[in-house]
């Protein structure tokens, strides 16, 4: 069970070096953890996992029913989601199954709903539904005026996406995957039958390589000599509302598709927030995840149509996060065998959803570009704590509280956040490194509050953390 | 084993606050019986706590903020109320009965009176939508103070100051207090909003300049903050190097259990409605301080809480009768907020209402009327100064017409 963050990296020859922590690279790395004879390298850029797309997305779960029928992100939607449900069950991912509703504003969209209907049989999806504007209102009592009617999704859900990334990657390390972290690939070279990774902390070798590097795919596909493609990336930006809007939604309420992509949704979120967006703006910056006024008052316009009373409550954060836009519609997955590697780029929206299926198809190619991959085993069992608005939280567990009474003190207040949740998740085999990884692990300072009470006191906590002290 | 234990007490006054504090300490000594208060953080207080500047407890005492909480929590305690730190209200399971937790478990209390005491906060960042990265360095005033007196950690190397309330020169004296140089201050209001002296001190002899009708358009710099990217009213920008920015002022009230528990809340204000008696419109339950009117001095807060403890005690040994809705006190704009903001029968006549204004307004006649009838005219002979309050007396309250229309209070 090894994680680093700093120093020289292990002089051995990985089985298989997987470049990307993010929701697709540590599936794969959790994937190829189950073959218990391989040695693996989940190597990472950042400081943590998921620091990329996979923390900011729009967190749905998807049945892939809108999916480009017989595509690969077809495929793979349609099978990662059975796996991720089936997983976030077993390790205790939070999901909510609320449905999605496509609502039309217009005749012109009402009129496209049985095609998308036609389409969702077409990926072999069949329980979607027409509904006139009377049964989508009694569904939906605050939406807006002037919807005509909708297409119901009822498998459409909705999903921790922190959680995601972070149980793949623990169960990695749990089997014994080592995790680079802080470790961005800069260049590759081939050594006989090994590939040698130049990182900014010094080198790694490894016998076989994905690319899962996300935004970054392209680049290291070019220091592998391949130009398949180019990522650009695609912003989104989200709006979260207060828990309190949470009463004003029961479903996913999706646009209906245009040409120019998805549109603005308006969906609750496992934590009982309401999440609007994303916007869709495509850019040069590999790195421009800030929010713009005029995103900002796009989204804020066409929420006031959503659902007015959205508006009125108030907002506990902006975020944006950047798609891996190839300008092709489908996943850019391929192997090259003469270089035992495989990429798997242009993972965009689905990414979370497809993750599994995803992982599951790179580690049937690199069986097929020579990894011996050896049998597949049984992962050591793994709980994730509950973040979801449907559990609760260890501070209203009398029998956890008399057993532990730091499951009582309550750090963070907006949502509930005890010190005992916070010293497991630094104590965790893939612990926070600064106060935002500390968020994602167990919410504390994603409040209303944004971290105005408990912000210094959790800060506190992690700087006296062992884990500080070691990185 | 998941079953909350259970009590009851007489009084349950939810936030050891100045305000709550105060309430318990009068209720205590009155006799009202069993009085519990409750308070989410570890110690007492509310936010005195974190406060290191002079100027609290009563006129002519020069306490530190810490020095007053600490006095507050022994009054209260001194006067017979039991003090429960670290105890976090989880929300309602009756009228007047909340769930709660701390280390020593979930707890059901019943009360026969229940006092929200809660607080109020500031809005951070994200809630006034200022676009841009998502760097750190960005705080509120709280979250600075605590950084600074309370967990003594850096606060950077040069801020920006954005608001020119009293409580921004307060983050001025805890950004000092770090070592941090203070670049500007900036507002979209045409001056200072704090008392001229303080705001000359600050600009002369602190030598922080104050930008007015400015504001942040964008927040710059990844991972750290690098800088602020300001638009003046003229149209003019500017980016302003800095490695922190403390956005101040902009309170609302703590009202999420005021709110969970379906009390009604007054539009202007946000926090819960009530009237001169501090009655909310669930019976039994009562609200005082900068819940209601977000935020206000501790001096304040302190005084309403002792004044609802009387009528706390008039409920407790009274007939019982909680008034059902009268008429509702609104405003016009440029006012923004007036509480209380509900007006019931037999409620105290002698109560000051205090307001807000988004804007300056030099010796505002105050005009208050009901269905076209004016019942009072007042003059202030100052200025009213946004994010500061402005009284107004109550002394018109009887002449309200109870099954009337909304009383308006405006600006002639």
């Amino acid at each position: 069970m090894t994680v680093t963050s700093s120093g020289p990296l292990p002089e051995e020859t990985y089985d298989v070096a997987v470049i990307g922590a993010g929701v697709v690279g540590a599936a794969i790395a959790r994937e190829l953890a189950r073959h218990r004879g391989l040695r693996i390298a989940l190597v990472e850029a950042a400081e943590d996992v998921g620091e990329g797309t996979s923390k900011a997305n729009t967190a749905i779960l998807h049945t892939g029913f809108d999916a480009a029928p017989g595509s690969l992100d077809a495929r793979l939607t349609a099978d990662g989601s059975r796996r991720l449900a089936r997983y976030a069950a077993e390790v205790g991912i939070p999901v909510e199954r609320v449905g999605a509703l496509l609502v039309a504003w217009d005749a012109e969209q009402l009129a496209r709903l049985p095609e998308l209907a036609g389409k969702a049989e077409r990926n072999g999806y069949h329980d979607t539904r027409l509904l006139d504007a009377d049964e989508l209102h009694a569904l939906e009592p605050r939406l807006g005026p002037g919807a005509l009617g909708a297409l119901e999704v009822p498998g459409e859900s909705i999903i921790c996406p922190w959680t995601t990334t972070l149980a793949y990657a623990t169960h990695a390390v749990l089997a014994g995957t080592d995790l680079h972290l802080n470790c961005p690939v800069n260049g590759i070279r081939q050594d006989g039958d090994r590939h040698e990774l130049s990182c900014a902390r010094g080198r790694l070798s490894a016998r076989y390589l994905v690319n899962a590097a996300g935004l970054s795919a392209d680049t290291v596909d070019a220091m592998l000599g391949h130009h398949d493609f180019t990522v650009t990336p695609r912003r989104g930006q989200l709006i979260v509302f207060d828990t309190f809007a949470g009463d004003l939604v029961r479903h996913i309420l999706l646009p209906v598709p245009t040409a120019l992509g998805k549109g603005v949704l308006v969906a609750p979120t496992v934590y009982g927030n309401v999440l609007l967006g994303p916007t869709a703006e495509d850019l040069p910056d590999k790195r421009a995840t800030e929010s713009t006024a005029g995103g900002l008052a796009a989204l804020t316009g066409k929420g006031r149509r959503i659902l007015p009373a959205l508006l009125d409550e108030e907002v506990t954060a902006v975020y944006a996060g950047l798609r891996a836009a190839t300008g092709q519609d489908d996943y850019r997955i391929r192997a090259h065998p003469e270089q035992r590697a495989v990429t798997a780029g242009g993972i965009r929206s689905t990414g979370l959803t497809a993750s599994m299926g995803i992982a599951a198809h790179v580690t049937g190619l690199l069986a097929e570009v020579g990894l011996d991959l050896g049998a597949a085993g049984e992962l050591p069992p793994l709980r994730m704590p509950p973040l979801g608005r449907t559990a609760a939280r260890p501070c209203r567990q009398s029998g956890l509280v008399a057993a532990d009474p730091e499951y009582g003190t309550v750090v963070c207040h907006c949502e509930l956040v005890s010190r005992g949740e916070i010293r497991d998740a630094l104590a965790a085999p893939v612990p926070p490194r600064s106060p935002a990884g500390l968020r994602r692990r167990t919410r504390a300072g994603a409040g209303r509050c944004q971290g105005a009470w408990c912000g210094a006191a959790l800060r506190d906590l992690l700087e006296r953390s062992p884990v500080r002290e070691g990185v | 084993m998941n079953e909350p234990s259970a009590r009851s007490v007489d009084v349950l006054v939810v936030g050891a606050g100045p305000a709550g504090l105060a309430a318990a300490t009068r209720l205590a000594a009155r006799g009202a019986g069993r009085v519990l208060v409750l308070d989410r953080e570890q110690q007492p207080g509310g936010v005195p706590r974190h406060c290191e500047q002079r100027g609290f407890g009563p006129p002519g005492r020069w306490w530190t903020g810490p020095e007053y909480a600490a006095r507050a929590a022994e009054a209260a305690v001194g006067a017979g109320a039991e003090l429960s730190c670290g105890t976090t209200a989880l929300g309602w399971a009756g009228p007047t009965t909340l769930d709660t937790t701390g280390p020593q478990g979930p707890e059901r209390i019943t009360a026969r009176t229940v006092v929200l005491a809660t607080g109020a906060r500031e809005r951070p960042r994200s809630a006034r939508l200022v676009p841009g990265t998502r760097p750190a360095g960005v705080l509120t005033t709280g979250e600075l103070q605590q950084t600074v007196h309370l967990y003594g950690q850096q606060a950077g190397r040069r801020a920006v100051v954005v608001g020119a309330e009293p409580v921004a020169y307060v983050a001025l004296d805890a950004l000092r207090r770090a070592g941090t140089e203070t670049v500007a201050m900036v507002t979209g209001l045409p001056r200072s909003q704090a008392h001229a002296a303080r705001a000359q001190w600050a600009r002369l002899v602190g030598r922080v300049p104050l930008l007015t009708g400015a504001e942040v358009v964008e927040v710059l710099g990844r991972p750290r903050l690098t800088g602020l990217r300001l638009r003046r009213h003229d149209g003019r920008g500017a980016v302003l190097a800095c490695d922190t920015v403390v956005f101040t002022g902009d309170f609302t009230p703590d009202q999420v259990l005021a709110r969970q528990g379906g009390i009604a809340l007054d539009a202007g204000t946000r926090g819960p409605a009530v009237d001169a008696a501090f009655r909310t419109s669930h019976p039994g339950v009562f609200a005082v301080g900068s819940v209601l009117h977000a935020a206000e001095s501790a001096r304040v807060a302190a005084h309403e809480g002792a004044l609802a403890a009387r009528s706390v005690l008039c409920h407790l040994t009274g007939p019982g009768r909680w008034p059902t809705a009268g008429a509702t006190v609104r405003v016009e704009p440029p006012l923004r907020w007036i509480a209380p903001n509900r007006l019931t029968a037999g409620a105290p006549t002698a109560c000051t209402f205090l307001l807000r204004t988004d804007r300056f307004l030099a010796r505002p006649l105050l005009r208050v009327s009901q269905d076209g009838r004016t019942l009072h005219c007042e003059r202030l002979h100052r200025t009213a100064v946004p994010g500061r309050p402005v009284p107004l007396s109550g002394t018109w309250t009887a002449q309200v017409d109870q099954e009337g229309g909304a009383v308006r209070v405006e600006v002639d």
